[in-house]
């Protein structure tokens, strides 16, 4: 067993993992990052190419814009924390200056917005180290550990290339663990499996949003790459006819349920060639490896027809995670906190998807926030507990209930991804569904938290699996609960918006769930905004 | 899928090995190649490539659908680095990057000026002369695609 000691332990190593950690490092604080993969590589961030919400100080600007967002919200955001993450966007991305190679904006400025994935977390990774942080890769964490009086202090996982385990004991602990995609492919997302939200849940935290969790994105049916080429796609169906697919801003549902009619009568196809012209001179710049999914096949993305999927996205694109009570991203656990993916996204984005601008902002800003609250909390209250009074959390698929045995971790894999990623169950949400879907998620979650257990490196894919299962037995049950519609969530047996329902809704609890609404306004004492 | 590590340029230096986030590759014995011990965990992200200074990887695109999967077609063999600009090739590999944005939405304009291209002609074929596309009877989604990356 290895022993760890920070005053901040940061959970993951994508963009809020790296801003929590480098925003923790200037307060002084000693800063330990575990990830489950290589921080540089690993998460959504890396092979893509995020966008922020940016928009210059001005007042009249972000007013508009903040406007613009919450119209589609639908109730669920808070202005107040839209400002405040494009204000820490707008003064942290400059930061980066010494790490990333940021060029020309094609009007003789610096393009600051959008940064490209690899050398993106590649350079809040040096950023980060240049400050005193120390990252561990490959350092998955199974569970948390609590202290006597119900606070986290610290985690226990398993370093899978030095074959041995560990524990460490931390002042404060932040989950930035991502959303979770449920292994549906989505390029980036293998190791996002909602890990976070059970070893919180187990902690005693709540989650929130988990209802908005429908969210695609198209690509090539044999490999999950970025969507840009394709906004300009044309589609046809099985039998060849082209289809007229509903496009333009405000318009993914019909987008996706025009699609999705045509998914179930058989393989969809689409061309490029009506992609904006421009496209084909800098694509290769601009998303390398998405040309790399044609060219290794032989394909000319633009001359041939081929063969397109949609990818789920889950949580990552959908708005739901931890819920967090204060402006530092703390969960209503002392000492635990969550950033990017891992948390909710309802402040931001409400009901629709941030996936283009506000989820990267959020990443960013919530990382900043989380690193400077955790970083507070653990000045002021030292690490508590000694090492030995911490105890491990973690239950299904390290600690099952029952007598361990066998369990068919790829069935249960699957049920969870086709529980709620499948189009025709999310597009069009029903009770009867609904309910069918949450007695398939409770048998394996039944099975799950009874029999599962893995040691060892084999306890980090157990523990995916529990993670993926709890993961939608939560999203569904939410789902089944809102009986509305309202932004992503749509319920075919109630069309309409509630505007009673007009507020955030509080998922928790493992073997028996618990929703209630969330009646509470953000608190604002807790922890405090930079600036 | 990761396809080969090319032992002729493979220093055995193990990079790969840290670098995968899905913990594909184990090290190899003494300083052979890494192994591919969990093929099954490959995401096809490329990234190992990326981050092998010596061209040594060549990552497979395999799955269903058009095209012909390739195995170590020379001419690509260290073409992804390159295109990434971390071959050293370029002082400003991101000289471009700023066009996402503008060639994203662009894509969606032309989208949306077919979709309403079709319709009309479709209302006209029709005669109704009335508007829009509602579909199905649902609360009008305003879900906003907005994502100038992807
Ligand atoms: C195709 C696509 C395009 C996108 N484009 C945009 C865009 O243009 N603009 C925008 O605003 N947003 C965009 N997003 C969303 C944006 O990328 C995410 O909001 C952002 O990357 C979230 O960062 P994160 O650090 O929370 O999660 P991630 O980057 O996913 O990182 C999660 C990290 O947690 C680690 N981890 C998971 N489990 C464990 C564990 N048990 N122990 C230790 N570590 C663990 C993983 O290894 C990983 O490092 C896009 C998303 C996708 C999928
Ligand atoms: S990074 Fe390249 S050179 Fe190094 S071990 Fe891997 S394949 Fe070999
Ligand atoms: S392509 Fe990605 S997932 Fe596959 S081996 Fe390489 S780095 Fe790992």
């Amino acid at each position: 067993m290895k022993a760890i000691d920070a005053d901040v332990l940061v959970v993951g190593g994508g963009m809020a993992a790296g801003w929590a950690a480098i925003s923790a490092a200037k307060t002084g604080a000693s800063v330990v990052v575990v990830d489950k993969g290589f921080m540089g590589t690993s998460g959504v961030t890396a092979p893509a190419g995020p966008n922020h919400w940016w928009v210059p100080p001005d007042t009249a600007q972000r007013e508009a814009a903040i406007r613009r967002r919450l119209e589609t919200a639908f109730g669920l955001a808070d202005p107040e924390w839209m400002e405040r993450i494009i204000d820490i966007t707008w003064r942290s991305i400059p930061e980066l200056d010494p790490y990333y190679p940021f060029s020309g904006d094609g009007k003789g400025g610096l393009f600051r917005s959008g940064l490209r994935g690899p050398e993106y977390v590649r350079a809040l990774r040096r950023y980060a180290t240049d400050l005193g942080v120390r990252v561990l890769d490959h350092h998955p964490v199974l569970e948390l550990l609590g202290r006597r009086d119900g606070s986290v202090g610290g985690a226990g996982g398993y370093d899978r290339l030095g074959g041995v385990s560990w524990r460490a004991r931390a002042g404060a602990v932040i989950l930035a663990t991502g959303g979770c995609g449920f292994r549906s492919g989505l390029i980036g997302s293998y190791s996002n499996t909602g890990d976070g939200y059970l070893m919180g849940v187990e902690a005693g935290a709540d989650l929130s949003g988990m209802e908005f969790c429908v969210s695609y994105s198209i690509s090539p049916a044999w490999l999950s790459t970025r969507t840009l080429p394709y906004t300009g796609a044309r589609y046809y169906d099985a039998s060849g006819a082209e289809i007229d697919v509903p496009a333009g801003a405000n318009r993914t549902r019909e987008h996706l349920l025009v699609l999705a009619d045509a998914f179930r009568a058989g393989p969809v196809h689409a061309d490029l060639h009506e992609a904006p012209k421009a496209l084909r001179g800098v694509v290769r710049q601009i998303q390398p490896a998405t040309v790399a999914a044609f060219e290794r096949r032989g394909l000319d993305m633009f001359r041939d027809r081929f063969e397109v999927k949609l990818f789920g996205e889950g949580t990552i694109r959908g708005t739901g995670g931890l819920r967090i009570v204060d402006t530092g991203c703390a969960t209503s656990v002392p000492g635990l906190f969550a950033a990017g993916d891992a948390a909710t996204r309802e402040h931001i984005a409400g009901a629709t998807s941030g996936g283009g601008a506000q989820n990267a902002a959020w990443a960013l800003s919530s990382g900043v926030l989380s690193g400077q609250a955790a970083a507070a909390l653990a000045r002021r209250q030292g690490k508590g507990a000694p090492d030995a009074a911490l105890e491990p959390l973690g239950r299904a698929g390290l600690r099952p209930a029952g007598g361990s045995r066998a369990v068919d971790r790829k069935a249960l894999q699957k049920a969870a991804g086709d529980e709620i990623l499948d189009l025709d169950k999310a597009l069009r949400r029903r009770a009867d569904g609904l309910e069918a879907s949450a007695r398939t998620l409770e048998d394996g979650w039944t099975e799950i938290s009874q029999h599962l257990r893995g040691d060892g490196r084999d306890a980090v894919a157990a523990r995916e699996t529990a993670a993926m299962v709890a993961t939608a037995r939560w999203c569904n049950a939410a789902a089944l609960a809102r009986t509305e519609s309202r932004g992503m969530h749509v319920r075919e047996d109630f069309p309409r918006t509630d505007p009673r329902l007009a507020c955030r809704q509080i998922v928790g609890g493992l073997d028996r769930i618990r929703i209630r609404p969330d009646g509470a306004r953000q608190e604002k004492t807790g922890g405090k905004t930079i600036g | 899928m990761i396809e080969d590590i090319l032992s002729e340029r493979c220093t055995g230096c193990n990079a790969c090995v840290v670098a995968c986030p899905d913990h594909v590759l184990d090290p190899g014995v003494a300083d052979g190649p890494p192994v591919i011990a969990r093929v099954e965990q490959c995401q096809t992200c490329f990234l190992c490539e990326l981050h092998c200074a010596h061209d040594a990887i060549y990552v497979a695109v395999e799955g269903p659908g058009a095209g012909t999967t390739l195995h170590h077609p020379e001419a690509l063999i260290g073409r992804l680095r390159h295109d990434y600009g971390w071959d050293g090739s370029t002082s400003d590999p991101l000289r471009d990057f700023w066009q996402l944005g503008p060639l994203l939405r662009e894509g969606l304009e032309i989208s949306a000026a077919r979709h309403a291209r079709r319709q009309t002609r479709a209302l006209k074929e029709a005669g109704t002369g009335q508007e829009g596309d509602d579909a199905a009877g649902y609360p009008p989604a305003k879900a906003v695609t907005d994502d100038p990356t992807a």
